[in-house]
């Protein structure tokens, strides 16, 4: 399964929930506000992080560009996709929810 | 896209709505419940799963007289006369509000974190909010 986020996760508890539902094997694609939880160094990237070995994370590298943040480093093994990439996740994964 | 010829009348697809949102502060609980009753009426395979704030949505005892809205509350327990029956809460969200099955509105099975992402899995659609 695919699942996206789009809040911030210092705002909202879309991330957390999604981290805590998303069955080991799934897909988490980062998008807009939801792009703050891809870098390094914050509050959550801890919590990220340990999620690595059973989710495969992504993030959109436009929203990341958008918000001056592309001279961040990411958390290691997320990658970025632009919007073809962001099509492709859709279509590897049988189901996709979102997270709001 | 979706094809209902295709597949004739009897298609039937396993739809989760997964509810997250408390139910007065925005629009999205009362748009899903609508959703829900589309789905109901044409006779898919519903599921309906409250998380995070969305458990005060089938809080008892709900009175929005003084607030000019529509109490939609009671709308779950009609749910079943649409032949949904497959509503779960997540424990952990019921406990992490101070609650328990006695404060909700109608029968539901009350589920495990890790019971919710195996039903989550068996779906064919998900639609949160």
């Amino acid at each position: 399964m695919l699942h996206t986020v789009n809040k911030s996760p210092f705002e909202k508890t879309a991330l957390a929930s999604c981290l805590r539902l998303a069955k080991a094997g799934s897909a988490i694609l980062l998008i807009e506000d939801g792009v703050y939880a891809a870098l390094q160094g914050t509050k959550v990237s801890d919590e990220v992080a340990a999620k690595m070995k059973d989710l495969s994370f992504y993030v959109l590298g436009p929203d990341v560009a958008a918000r001056g943040l592309s001279d961040k480093p990411l958390i290691d093994g997320i990658k970025s996709v632009d919007y073809a990439g962001f099509v492709d996740l859709v279509a590897e994964h049988e189901t996709s929810t979102a997270w709001l | 896209m979706v094809d209902f010829d295709d597949d004739g009348p009897e298609a039937v697809k396993r739809f989760m709505y997964l509810n997250r949102k408390a139910p007065y502060g925005t629009i999205y609980a009362l748009e899903t419940l609508e959703k829900i009753l589309v789905a109901a009426a044409f006779e898919q395979d519903v599921s309906v799963v409250f998380v995070d704030d969305g458990v005060y949505q089938i809080k008892k005892g709900q009175n929005t007289g003084g607030i000019g809205m529509k109490n939609f509350s009671p709308t779950f327990r009609a749910l079943d006369g649409y032949d949904v029956e497959k509503l779960y809460v997540e424990r952990e969200s019921l406990e992490a509000r101070g609650m328990s099955e006695e404060d909700l509105i109608v029968d539901v099975e009350v589920v495990s974190t890790e019971q919710l992402q195996d039903i989550m899995a068996a779906q064919d659609v998900i639609m949160s909010s």
